[in-house]
């Protein structure tokens, strides 16, 4: 998912307080940004949503690398439809922290100096156009699996947001899969490529929703303000169980020699991805990350003048009307 | 403390930070093709009136969401306090005969 390893702030705030809180979730009512809210529920939402949105838009860099090398005008339109998505999905999540009282450029600053983590997915490569059909199927497939239940937290402007997200992302992970179908029933070459990309991008996809945190004290408070609404381990199961048979259809094979349907549990049993190589990618050393960010920063200070410019120009309009008045 | 007249909080971050130069906030109402009235779909940051019809178009009517669109800065909006809840609302769940189911017409009477 597009938020990893949140942690939730311990709260100190009066016991009555907390409790009539706790009472408004549990009833199902939703959180309105002037409403009384933990100091801890804030914070944690604003760290979780800043990544959120932060995630869609580095998103944008590994799809962005294939738009002028898209194979046909009307791909080519279609991967730009989905990344111009991706824009708007990071304006919906940003607008809803900043009713928590942060504003964007904050946050972007806390992104672009390192303090905010993005999801550690877009610090992978997208080395041909068949990764463009993985990342649509799978890793906005993952992405899905999250956003879904977060439709229902208890955050109103987040809810909302994701209720706006989840609209658009069914089109994200069709077209993907969509150009996996085109490659795995084209020439081998081309349907190696697909398997290519498959195998990349499997395990990164997997480590999206994070390490194992059914015994995170961080994610049970974070669950209770229903802020987090599933463990990472159901949706990375579901996710699983959903994409093997989407694999099989493409006649492609997910590279894991353990995967094996479990009827018992009714879902596959698959090996964890590596970890030690997902904490190296969230704390800076994953393939791309030097490059993500140097990206972000880059468009970052060379917008600058035009930020700037915009907004004296917008000043000058208004005292010329004020004194026109 | 939350300032009564606006529509999002000033919270204990926001208060003894610097004023930032950065694009205001606007709130955005779009108006769909079926005659219904603008509806509020969000916000987004622009320089001015015309850049925030601008972006609204660009981030919420991507698929044909709406005919028109109102902008207006968020700090012009006064928007009522939740602790006025009580005050507000409640007197208005004691008054159950403003709702036609309040009344028994005999069904000989025909659909009314
Ligand atoms: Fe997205
Ligand atoms: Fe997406």
């Amino acid at each position: 998912m597009y938020a990893q390893m949140v942690k939730s702030e311990a709260t100190q705030e009066d016991p009555e307080m907390l409790a009539a809180f706790q009472a408004r979730i549990d009833a199902g009512e939703k959180i309105e940004p002037k409403d009384w809210m933990p100091a801890g529920y804030r914070k944690t939402l604003i760290r979780q949503i800043g990544q959120h949105a932060h995630s869609e838009i580095v998103g944008q860099l590994p799809e962005g690398n294939w738009i002028t090398r898209a194979p046909t005008l009307e791909r080519k339109a279609i991967l730009l439809a989905k990344v111009q998505d991706e824009a708007g999905h990071g304006l919906y999540l940003y607008c809803a922290a900043e009713t928590l009282g942060v504003t964007r450029d904050e946050m972007t600053e806390m992104l672009l100096d390192g303090r905010m983590k993005y999801s550690s997915i877009f610090n992978y490569p997208t080395l041909t156009w068949a990764d463009m059909g993985a990342v649509g199927w799978l890793v906005d497939g993952a992405a899905i699996m999250n956003q879904v239940p977060l439709q229902r937290t208890s955050f109103g402007p987040y809810s909302r947001a994701m209720i706006r997200v989840c609209k658009e992302e069914s089109f994200h992970q069709r077209q993907g899969y969509a150009v996996m179908m085109k490659m795995a029933q084209g020439t081998p070459a081309q349907k190696a490529m697909a398997q290519n990309a498959l195998n990349r991008l499997w395990f990164p996809s997997l480590m999206m929703f994070g390490p194992s945190d059914a015994d995170s004290t961080h994610s049970v408070q974070s669950m209770a303000w229903k802020i987090k609404m599933n463990t990472n381990d159901e949706l990375r199961q579901k996710f699983v169980d959903q994409t093997v048979p989407q694999a099989e259809y493409l006649g492609l094979t997910v590279p894991d020699e353990t995967l094996n349907w479990n009827a018992e549990k009714g879902g596959y049993d698959f090996a964890e991805p590596d970890w030690d190589e997902f904490f190296e990618v969230i704390t800076g050393n994953g393939p791309c990350n030097t490059e993500r960010l140097a990206a972000r920063n880059k468009a970052w200070d060379d917008g600058k003048w035009v930020r700037d410019g915009l907004l004296a120009h917008a000043q000058k309009r208004k005292m010329r009307k004020v004194a026109a008045e | 403390m939350s300032s009564p007249n606006s529509a999002y909080p000033d919270t204990p971050e926001a208060q003894d930070k610097p004023k930032r130069q950065e694009w205001p906030l606007w709130e955005v109402f779009i108006r769909g093709q079926h005659g219904m009235s603008h509806r509020h779909v969000g916000s987004l940051h622009a320089a001015d009136e015309e850049m925030a019809i601008k972006n609204a178009r660009d981030v919420y009517t991507r698929r044909n969401e709406g005919v028109s669109i109102w902008v207006v800065e968020a700090r012009h909006i006064a928007a009522s306090s939740p602790s006025d809840k009580g005050p507000l609302y409640e007197p208005s769940e004691s008054k159950v005969y403003r709702h036609p189911t309040f009344f028994d017409i005999p069904d000989e009477v025909g659909a009314m």
